[in-house]
């Protein structure tokens, strides 16, 4: 009888030898992309990889995942347990979900495959083309978790669209795009490294575990189902990075650069994630800041102490991102309060319990900067003059988020932070040094930057008035604006049975929205 | 540093070239320590708009709710124009008065503080 083989040996078998040396087209031509990035690979056969899994077993484990997931979002709808949710507010919070994250996922997916196919490595060509398979899962599983809240709010129906053309998802998008017109490595360690190791928790943790504090078990049970893949992909980005410093010394000042450019790009994307978890979570597990310390300042420290034998060093800026910590959500907050009526979600005044909250979790900062301005604009609202922006904003040409932070750094907080750079005989804005030097560097990239902003202006997103935009957005008109009002809130009275002034006609448009 | 290319030189299309503007062009006008209202906005104008326009019709088109606004006096308002200190003639036009393409104007405004004085 044969002897059984061991895991390991057996996913070497599986997988080695997978590879032919070509003869009818040279392999640097079969395997185009490998090279002209500079970084250096003797020896594929030294790649560990971390999944060793085959994909007989990864069927069987993912099927058996599906299976449970899809047994509660069943259950989840037959029960209406929306209805449990601490408050429809916090529907807002997948709203954004639906709209930046999982167009992501569908992107990671993309990007994968074309490393599947362009790495020569037979080990790397199986772990990129699980993850992509993943990501497609992850995708998948996010538009049919979700799809159960699409029924009774707005907001939800076109996430794909409105990713393509959003100014605020032009954020997340333009991250993903930036890395995937990269070169095959710069996007492995984008992706893997500086995302899915050193940030994914910020993403995943703010959501998932909001999810659990708010009722919303459908999204738990997702965030369960997705965890180890996660972990999966965590080590495959700190095994990737391994293996590149390893191969050959000239790669570590390349690699050096991507993770300072990808830490600071994946953190401006977080910028959003940040007002989510300290704004639109009705009960907050833990705040931004805290969050921050946890899961960067102490993991990356301890993560870049290991790495420094093979002559990395922490991302540049970090510095800068940890003193952020401090004003980032209120600043992202605001900025969308303003722009509230060209979004697809509901934004809001802090209510003084949050607002307590708030102060609690940011004793510098909350009450000495950000609880004045909400009074005033509390204050304007009870006046019948609820603050908004009536213009469009300055966006940063690296990470398309509005210009928005401050010069946090330099002791100034209220002072917006201004960097420019000149190509080509124009002017280019950045928000920051960390984007600044990423413009610097690959300039004729950024020029490239579809600017939602000078694209309206241009004439190229449906009209010149926000009516006309939003409609390209294919957002509706009870899509934005403040949540008090809206046809959401309506809803969530109806179905609690609490009476507001249009009570009859409300229930009727909740009956009409799930029968939709 | 160039973008590196698999194939031939990386193209460059400059995107927001001024040509794309429909005879205006790109002007950015941020109020310093007035974070309440986010960001410097930006504005498509044309180059022979007088400078004056701007403070008399521009700016309060977008600025106006903010309840400082009402409370500013133009003619001491400190101006800087793409980073440097700036003295702009209300009588000519924004390119007159040296405001190019995607120029970044930022004012601000002695006494006026933001929201009791906390920058809002
Ligand atoms: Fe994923
Ligand atoms: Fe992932
Ligand atoms: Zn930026």
């Amino acid at each position: 009888m044969a002897k059984k083989l061991n895991m390991r040996k057996r996913y070497e078998l599986l997988t080695r030898g997978l590879g032919w040396e070509p003869t009818y087209q040279s392999k640097e031509k079969v395997f185009s992309n490998e090279s002209y990035e500079g970084i250096k690979i003797t020896d594929w056969s030294k790649w560990e990889d971390p999944f060793r899994l085959t994909i007989d077993a990864y069927w069987k484990y993912q099927a058996e995942k599906d299976k449970k997931l899809y047994a509660v979002m069943d259950s989840f709808a037959q029960n209406n347990a929306h209805l449990n949710l601490a408050d429809a507010t916090y529907v807002n919070a997948l709203k954004l979900f639906i709209q930046g994250v999982t167009p992501l996922e569908y992107q990671a997916h993309r990007g994968f495959a074309r490393l599947a196919r362009q790495f020569s490595g037979e080990g790397a060509q199986i772990a990129c083309q699980m993850q992509s398979l993943d990501e497609l899962r992850h995708t998948q599983t996010q538009i049919h978790t979700i799809s159960h809240y699409n029924k009774h709010f707005n907001g939800m129906h076109d996430p794909f669209h409105m990713h393509d053309r959003v100014w605020y998802l032009s954020v997340p998008k333009s991250y993903f795009d930036d890395a995937k017109s990269a070169g095959p490595f710069e996007f492995i360690t984008s992706v893997s490294f500086a995302f899915e190791y050193l940030l994914t928790n910020l993403l995943f943790v703010p959501f998932m575990s909001g999810a659990a504090f708010n009722g919303d078990m459908a999204t738990v049970t997702f965030g369960f189902s997705a965890q180890s893949d996660e972990s999966r992909h965590m080590t495959l980005g700190l095994e990737l990075i391994k293996f590149l410093l390893e191969q050959h010394e000239d790669n570590i000042p390349i690699v050096q650069g991507w993770i300072d450019k990808h830490f600071w790009r994946a953190y401006r994307v977080l910028a959003l994630v940040s007002a989510m978890q300290d704004y639109m979570l009705p009960e907050s597990p833990m705040s931004w800041k805290e969050a921050w310390e946890i899961y960067f300042v102490e993991n990356a420290g301890a993560l870049f102490n290991d790495l420094a034998r093979y002559g990395l060093r922490m991302p540049k800026y970090h510095e800068q991102a940890t003193a952020e910590a401090e004003h980032l959500s209120h600043q992202v907050w605001g900025t969308l309060y303003n722009y509230a009526h060209a979004a697809s979600m509901h934004f809001w005044l802090p209510d003084e319990k949050k607002m307590d909250w708030l102060s609690e979790k940011y004793p510098n900062t909350f009450d000495k900067y950000y609880r004045p301005r909400y009074e005033m604009w509390a204050q304007m609202a009870k006046e019948g003059k609820r603050f908004q922006n009536g213009g469009l904003p300055q966006l940063c040409q690296v990470c398309q988020v509005p210009m928005l932070f401050t010069e946090v750094s330099k002791d100034d907080p209220m002072q917006i932070s201004y960097r420019s750079s000149e190509f080509n005989g124009e002017k280019f804005h950045t928000c920051s040094d960390g984007c600044k030097d990423i413009f610097d560097h690959e300039p004729e990239k950024y020029v490239h930057a579809w600017l939602p902003v000078h694209q309206i202006f241009q004439g190229n997103c449906g009209g010149a008035a926000i009516p006309d935009i939003l409609n390209w957005y294919h957002f509706k008109p009870e899509d934005g604006g403040d949540y008090a009002g809206s046809a959401d809130e309506t809803r969530w009275k109806a179905m609690h049975g609490e009476t507001t002034g249009a009570a009859s006609s409300d229930t009727e448009s909740a009956e009409e929205k799930a029968a939709a | 540093m160039t973008v590196k290319a698999i194939h031939g030189e990386y193209p460059v299309v400059m995107m927001d070239s001024v040509d794309r503007f429909h005879g205006n062009q790109l002007v950015y006008i941020g109020w310093d320590y007035h974070t309440s209202i986010s960001t410097a906005n930006a504005y498509p104008l044309p180059p022979d708009m007088p400078f004056a326009a701007l403070t008399g019709a521009v700016l309060p088109s977008v600025l106006g709710p903010h309840p400082e606004f009402p409370l500013i006096e133009w003619d001491k308002v400190e101006w800087m124009l793409d980073g440097k200190l700036f003295h702009p003639n209300m009588g000519l036009s924004l390119k007159d008065n040296g405001i190019g393409h995607k120029s970044l104007i930022r004012f601000r405004t002695p006494g006026l503080k933001g929201y009791n004085n906390t920058g809002n």
